[in-house]
Order: structure tokens, then C-alpha cells, then sequence
């Protein structure tokens, strides 16, 4: 995955369950800077809010960083674990698979929430998903 | 739970307040504060506010769904209420629609649907 050129607008470890809700508003502080529309913001956030959950439930934490990227105007996050890994990613984002307590709903639904969504995961090395919308 | 939840009476209704910081932890001491209290208090309406939610993912999704399905099987009908319009947008694409769950606009649509019942 390239990286973007600036330094992140956000950044927050991933340590306890605490830190899921401060992602979230990290990512809401940003969006409303860029002027988001509620229902865009909603959308985004939410799927921030299953992608940090994993990588504190699955991936044993992580870091969150989150960037404003202009030309078209849009938000991006990466969150990064060096957990297990996940040995089958196709199976994974399809609802209704749960290695956990969740209802296997959310990485599936953190990608249909979205307009760019990618992971890149490697067992024993762990895994980092990027994702990317209009505000 | 102190900051996460809080249950009030209401009339002769439990409304709880769930907040946005919520934690497994946190649900956990609240299924059982809730169920306690619908049975001591005899409670035959629960209504569940999340309008200080600003996004409801699949793992609150989940709380919502057992919250509404404990306070059910201890027979007292239970309103979700204060739900964002995004968020309701979202729980659908999410694929989460709720389907055990009562919904009301607001509590006191919730609690006037309740008192038509006798229940509040």
C-alpha cells in the first residue's frame, strides 16, 4: 500500500476498549473540519468504529491514523495491528463469519460503508486496512 | 457501570441511557442491573435511548438486540428510542435492521404507546 505524502491530521493507539470511542471521534473531529455531511460522517465513522474493534479484539490493538487528503477532498484512515493475521480475507469480509463475540457483520460492512476499502494481511505479521470517502 | 449507562424510572417505566463510550464491561453490569430491576421494580415497559449516539456499529447493534431480547423474555415490552436518522440508514447497509426490536420516535412516543397498553 503507498502511503500518503502528510503527516497525519490524527493518531490514536489502539490499546483498550476506551480507545475505539476515541478513534471515533478523532475521525468525527476531522470530518466535521472538512464540513462533512451528516449522513457521510455516520457512514465513515461507523466503519471506523469495526475496524478499530478488530484490531483491538483480533489483532491484540493497534494504531489509527487518520489524514485529510485534497484534490478531490476526501478523508482516510489506516489502521494498523501486528496481530495473527487473518488467514482467509475473503471468507473473513463475509457477513456472518465470526472467529469472536461480534455477528461477523463488521468487516463486511465497514467495506460496503465506505468508497475505497483495502486490507493487506499476513499471518503471523498482522494486518492493515486503508480506507478513503468523500466528507 | 458509571458513566457508560444509567437506569431511571420513569413513570412505571425503566429508561435506560446508553452513552457513547459503552464497553463489554459495561454491558455486562447493565444486562444485569436492568434485569434486576425490571423484576424488583415490576416493571412492564423498558425504553432504550440512544439519542446521545452519534453511530451505532454492529457491536452496539448487538447490545441493542439483547437488551430488547432479555427485557422481552422477563415480559416487559421494550422501545428503542432516539435513533438518528444516519444511523438508521446505516444499520440497514450494516445488515442490521433490528428485527427483535420495538422502535419509537421518542420517549414520549414510547411511553404514550406504553400507557395505551396499561403498561406504563
Amino acid at each position: 500500500m503507498s502511503g500518503p505524502p502528510a503527516e497525519p491530521a490524527a493518531r490514536v493507539e489502539l490499546r483498550q476498549e476506551r480507545d475505539v470511542a476515541a478513534a471515533r471521534l478523532a475521525v468525527s473531529r476531522v470530518m466535521d473540519a472538512m464540513g462533512a455531511r451528516a449522513l457521510r460522517k455516520t457512514r465513515f465513522v461507523t466503519a471506523v468504529s469495526e475496524i478499530a474493534r478488530n484490531a483491538l479484539d483480533h489483532g491484540g490493538g493497534g494504531v489509527i491514523e487518520v489524514w485529510r487528503l485534497d484534490r478531490p477532498a476526501r478523508i482516510m484512515i489506516r489502521c494498523r495491528d501486528e496481530g495473527p493475521g487473518i488467514a482467509d480475507i475473503d471468507q473473513a469480509m463475509t457477513d456472518g463469519f465470526s472467529t469472536a463475540r461480534s455477528m461477523g457483520k463488521g468487516l463486511g460492512g465497514a467495506r460496503r460503508l465506505v468508497e475505497a476499502f483495502r486490507i493487506d494481511s499476513r499471518p503471523g505479521v498482522g494486518t492493515t486496512v486503508e480506507m478513503e470517502a468523500r466528507p | 457501570m458509571p458513566e457508560a449507562a444509567s437506569i431511571y424510572k420513569v413513570d412505571k417505566v425503566l429508561l435506560v441511557a446508553i452513552r457513547d463510550n459503552i464497553t463489554d464491561t459495561d454491558i455486562i453490569n447493565l444486562q444485569e442491573d436492568l434485569s434486576e430491576r425490571i423484576v424488583s421494580e415490576k416493571a412492564r415497559g423498558v425504553v432504550i435511548d440512544i439519542a446521545a449516539l452519534e453511530i451505532v456499529d454492529t457491536f452496539v447493534g448487538r447490545i441493542l438486540a439483547q437488551l430488547s431480547a432479555i427485557s422481552r423474555l422477563l415480559a416487559a415490552e421494550t422501545y428503542i428510542v432516539g435513533m438518528r436518522p444516519a444511523v438508521a440508514m446505516t444499520l440497514v447497509e450494516l445488515g442490521m435492521d433490528l428485527p427483535g426490536s420495538k422502535t419509537a420516535l421518542s420517549l414520549s412516543h414510547a411511553l404514550r404507546a406504553l400507557k395505551a397498553k396499561g403498561l406504563a
